[in-house]
């Protein structure tokens, strides 16, 4: 019993960051309806421009901040740049955009900070919380700044007006048009707010996993698991996904004999695909109504 | 506050060549056949089979654009398929001394009962849910094969290394050469049999289901039968693309089954044209051949190189090389009528 909670709250810890990850991909899901595959490059690079920032001298908090600024800037830049031409392609090219994207960024970042692995600062320590050993202050903060995020975006979507105009640019374009709200835009910052979030996942995953140009891959993964289980309507559930699979990961791997240490991923995959054989829409994604 | 209302992801634009025009496909068939036979006479050894590469892609990718193209299915576990039928030549000429002809129909036919059978859960997922779900497949395909309690058969990360068969009848050709010829007749015959199957009754239903479902289920199309069968067809095609690649390459191992392929034939697919079974070749031709010169272009960002040529292509042919080639069938017939009126 000691060694299953001792899991769970292990499978927590390393579920916190995919959470973070999920987090920002419901993120641009609300925004532009698909999932970005470059997302992780895109938290990637950020993290690294805030390594550099530090190399430079900046304090943690001062890189932090600035790196947050840069990546919602090269979020928007991106979207106005790159996405915004192919407004009419098929959703396939969009996808093929993203896996374009993908290997552009993370080309660029091994070719500027090579692919050596690089140690990261966290601003929380590296003790154990409270004296217990079993999470660390790195991830208990983890948890705490994607619980704040999650609140801000709450907050930011249901009680502002910029957040609701970005909600109808997403759930009716041409009607979000007609009543002035302007649409490419909206979508724009919904890219520029996904990469913010990115960049904040990136920095608190990175003393983890090191900093190097391929860190985002797995944990994409996961998130990617994550998002798609809570459902992707939903910001909340997306966070919890991404708990869930953390910790479905964690007790397959120890739990089950022989097979579950090579196929931790793949035990969870198979448990995330039947929950969704099960509940199509994710765990607390509304279903959408769709007139014929 | 109401449900929002949206359109229902519809996800392509169908690009069926008309059938008036089909006399004309014929010959342009025939003469692409013709040259492609003519071709390898002319070519070095590793540029024969570096094409014979393209068409195992090319008919890999037309199995993908059965499920996507033509039935509005998703996948990103393409690669998993693919393995399943590298496997099960390999298996069965390494440990049951089956010649290489005979594994490409049971190599199909185990891809088609896997692909049926994933087929069916799936048919309760749509869009990015069923992405994730063959996503899934993509990710445990390679960590299966390395299972340990598999490696007898599987030969574990080492993988099977297997012989190059020799031409049959004495033919005076080396096993590279004569396994371009071998691919070029398995590839007309599956792209024949391809172009049918849409052109079919069938094929239309698939078509009726990608656009409208619930229209075509009041027309009386058994929507789930038909979705499960084309998730099995395209897993068989790509099965068989697997055999052949097993064969002309002679030797299968776990890493060469990643996502990074599943991706790969994805690319290759809105290259070419989706919904469209010739564009195939011009994006498996993309596909093996883009790589190389990204990488010749820069060794270090030969990654940002390849992404920018895919984002120019993208740019240029937002619907992929069908939607050029349309383009330009407009344009001739325009002219034809021009020059009739004038």
């Amino acid at each position: 019993m000691e060694l299953f909670i001792q899991q769970v709250v292990a499978g927590l810890a390393t579920g916190s960051i995919y959470a973070c990850m999920a987090l920002a991909l419901v993120m641009i899901y609300q925004a532009i309806e698909h999932l970005n595959f470059a997302q992780g490059e895109m938290a990637m690079f950020s993290t690294f421009i805030a390594w550099q920032l530090m190399q430079w001298g900046v304090p943690y908090w001062g890189a932090f901040v600035l790196t947050i600024g840069i990546a919602f800037a090269g979020g928007v830049f991106i979207e106005r740049v790159v996405l915004a031409p192919l407004h009419n392609a098929p959703i396939l090219s969009h996808v093929v955009t993203f896996i374009a994207l993908y290997v552009i960024i993370n080309s660029f970042a091994g070719f500027i900070w090579d692919f050596t692995v690089k140690p990261f600062p966290t601003p929380f320590g590296t003790s154990p919380l409270l004296g217990s050993n079993l999470i660390g202050a790195h991830q208990a903060g983890t948890i705490a700044v994607t619980l704040a995020m999650l609140l801000f975006l709450f907050v930011f979507f249901r009680y502002t007006r910029i957040g609701l105009a970005m909600r109808a640019a997403a759930a009716n374009p041409t009607s979000a048009k007609l009543v002035g709200i302007r649409v490419g835009w909206m979508t724009a910052l919904g890219w520029g707010m996904a990469a913010a979030i990115g960049s904040v996942a990136g920095m608190l995953i990175a003393p983890i996993v090191f900093l190097e140009p391929n860190m985002m891959l797995s944990i994409l993964v996961y998130a990617f698991a994550g998002a798609v289980l809570g459902g992707l309507t939903s910001p909340g559930g997306a966070v919890l996904g991404g708990l869930i699979v953390g910790v479905v990961e964690n007790l397959a791997g120890t739990f089950i004999p022989v097979i579950g240490g090579e196929l931790k991923l793949t035990i969870a995959l198979v448990i995330i695909v039947a929950v969704l054989v099960w509940k199509p829409s994710g765990l607390f994604g509304r279903s959408i109504v769709v007139r014929v | 506050m109401t449900e929002p209302m949206r359109p229902t992801p519809s996800p392509q634009a169908p690009a069926a060549p008309p059938r008036a025009a089909s006399q004309m496909n014929w010959q342009v068939g025939l003469a692409v056949l013709v040259a492609a036979a003519i071709l390898p006479f002319f070519l070095k050894n590793f540029v024969v089979f570096q094409i014979t590469m393209v068409m195992i892609y090319a008919i890999a990718i037309i199995g993908l654009n059965l499920l996507t193209g033509f039935n509005g299915q998703f996948s990103l576990g393409h690669a998993a398929f693919y393995a399943i039928g590298a496997y099960t030549a390999a298996i069965l000429m390494d440990k049951f001394d089956v010649s290489y002809v005979w594994t490409l129909p049971l190599a199909g036919l185990v891809s088609f009962v896997f692909g049926y059978l994933f087929g069916l859960p799936a048919l309760r997922l749509e869009g990015i849910y069923l992405a994730l779900a063959t996503f899934g497949l993509s990710v445990a395909a390679p960590q299966l094969l390395k299972l340990s309690p598999f490696e007898h058969w599987t030969g574990g990360v080492q993988g099977i290394v297997l012989m190059k068969p020799d031409a049959p009848f004495g033919l005076p050709l080396n096993s590279d050469r004569w396994l371009y010829f071998f691919t070029l007749a398995v590839g007309a015959l599956m792209t024949w049999m391809a172009l049918n199957l849409v052109n079919s009754r069938t094929g239309r239903a698939m078509m009726a289901i990608r656009d409208n479902p619930i229209a075509a289920r009041a027309l009386g199309v058994d929507a789930p039968r038909y979705k499960a069968l084309t998730f099995g067809v395209s897993a068989m095609y790509t099965g068989v693309a697997g055999a052949l690649g097993a064969i002309v390459i002679a030797f299968v191992a776990p890493d060469s089954f990643t996502l990074l392929l599943s991706v790969s034939l994805l690319v290759g697919l809105v290259v070419g044209g989706v919904g469209w079974i010739p564009g195939a070749i011009f994006g498996a031709l993309f596909v093996s051949f883009v790589p190389n010169i990204a990488e010749s272009l820069s060794k270090g960002l030969s990654g940002a190189f390849y992404g920018a040529i895919l984002l120019v292509v993208i740019y240029l042919a937002p619907s992929g090389v069908a939607g050029l080639f349309r383009a330009a069938m407009i344009r001739l017939k325009t002219k034809k009528a021009q020059g009739r009126t004038a």
